[in-house]
């Protein structure tokens, strides 16, 4: 086996992963391009370890390593994906641009790149911003008992869209 | 590593195999990244990983292949299945899928295919693996495993472990932070 067939089938799905990561939009579909790269460094790993001769296998036992990273890593990507969701109620790349939360404090530039998306994070600045104020404001202390049997609008805000569907 | 190379113009059975599986798992790839519908990414992400299985098992990584079949067919995919249902994906054709930044993701894709592919072949077009069977069989990976890596492993298995408590705390939403 030539060396060259597995090398440069693994370049081509690396950057076709590249293409997936910079061109999609949706954050489940970057994650599965994300996946064809660490898969394109299994092949290379795998080719590699087979060429070379490894007397202790390095190239496979990373490759094993690699796997398990990569089970891990979708694993927690995918929860921070449904948090995401049940924050914001998209998980589109584009619109995922505020980096503080909706309705926060801020000196009003944490709405300001919310206007230009549209319907994504709009009603979620105005359902997580209206308990805000009151809650810090009613509640000199910091346990409140009224933020816990209403539902408890945390800290992000969850509950304004969970119970919606 | 210092023996005659054998022609490029007379394959091996196995380099024709390899070959037949690197075209399958490529095009499923681009399929994966240029389909309109989200599901059938997912399943074309199935057809790519099965082909690198089999690209592994011509290339005697028999171990490899079958984590690789449990793994991320069985539970990689199928986790990516469960993400693109819970977040009430379109299901069907979507419009919506690629961002505006298309032909600059192709033209960086395209670069960096030019350069790798380039680099490769003039690094290793003198490069020739004879393929001997039964070094990558779960024998031999075992024994590797726990006698030379086995302060990664356990490193990793908590890794894991951390990885997935971690995942649970943040998919649960009973549990928030003090405030």
């Amino acid at each position: 086996m030539h060396v060259v067939y597995p090398a440069v089938v693994s370049a081509l799905l690396f950057s076709i992963g590249v293409y997936g990561v910079l061109a999609r939009r949706n954050t489940i579909l970057v994650l599965m391009s994300v996946e064809l790269m660490l898969n394109a460094v299994n092949l290379n790993l795998v080719a590699f370890d087979v060429w070379l001769r490894d007397r202790l296998h390095g190239g496979q036992v990373l490759t094993l390593f690699v796997i398990v990273i990569a089970a891990a890593e979708v694993g927690l990507g995918l929860a921070i994906i449904l948090a995401l969701y049940r924050n914001r109620r998209t998980v589109d790349l584009d619109r995922l641009r505020a980096l503080a939360e909706p309705g926060a404090s801020g000196p009003g530039d944490a709405s300001g790149p919310d206007d230009d998306s549209g319907d994504g994070p709009a009603p979620d600045t105005s359902s997580a911003g209206a308990p805000r104020p009151g809650s810090l404001a009613s509640g000199t202390s910091p346990v409140t008992v009224p933020g816990a049997d209403a539902g408890a609008p945390g800290r992000d805000g969850t509950t304004p869209g969970t119970v919606t569907p | 590593m210092t023996e005659a190379v054998p022609s490029y113009l007379s394959p091996t059975g196995q380099e024709i195999v390899f070959l037949l599986l690197g075209v399958l798992a490529v095009g499923s790839a681009l399929l994966v990244v240029t389909t309109r519908q989200l599901v059938h990414a997912a399943l074309w992400l199935v057809v790519c990983f099965g082909a690198l299985a089999g690209c592994y098992l011509v290339l005697t990584a028999e171990f490899v292949a079958w984590v690789q079949v449990l793994i991320y067919v069985g539970a990689v995919v199928v986790l990516l299945l469960f993400g693109i249902m819970l977040t009430r994906a379109p299901i069907g054709r979507a419009a919506d899928l690629d961002s505006g930044n298309r032909v600059a993701a192709a033209v960086v894709a395209l670069a960096t295919a030019a350069v790798l592919v380039t680099v490769v072949v003039d690094g290793f077009h003198a490069a020739y693996a004879p393929l001997e069977p039964g070094r990558g069989s779960a024998g031999e990976l075992g024994s590797s495993i726990f006698r030379t890596w086995v302060l990664p492993f356990e490193a990793l298995s908590v890794l894991l472990l951390a990885a997935l408590i971690g995942a649970i705390v943040i998919s649960r939403t009973d549990i928030r932070g003090r405030e």
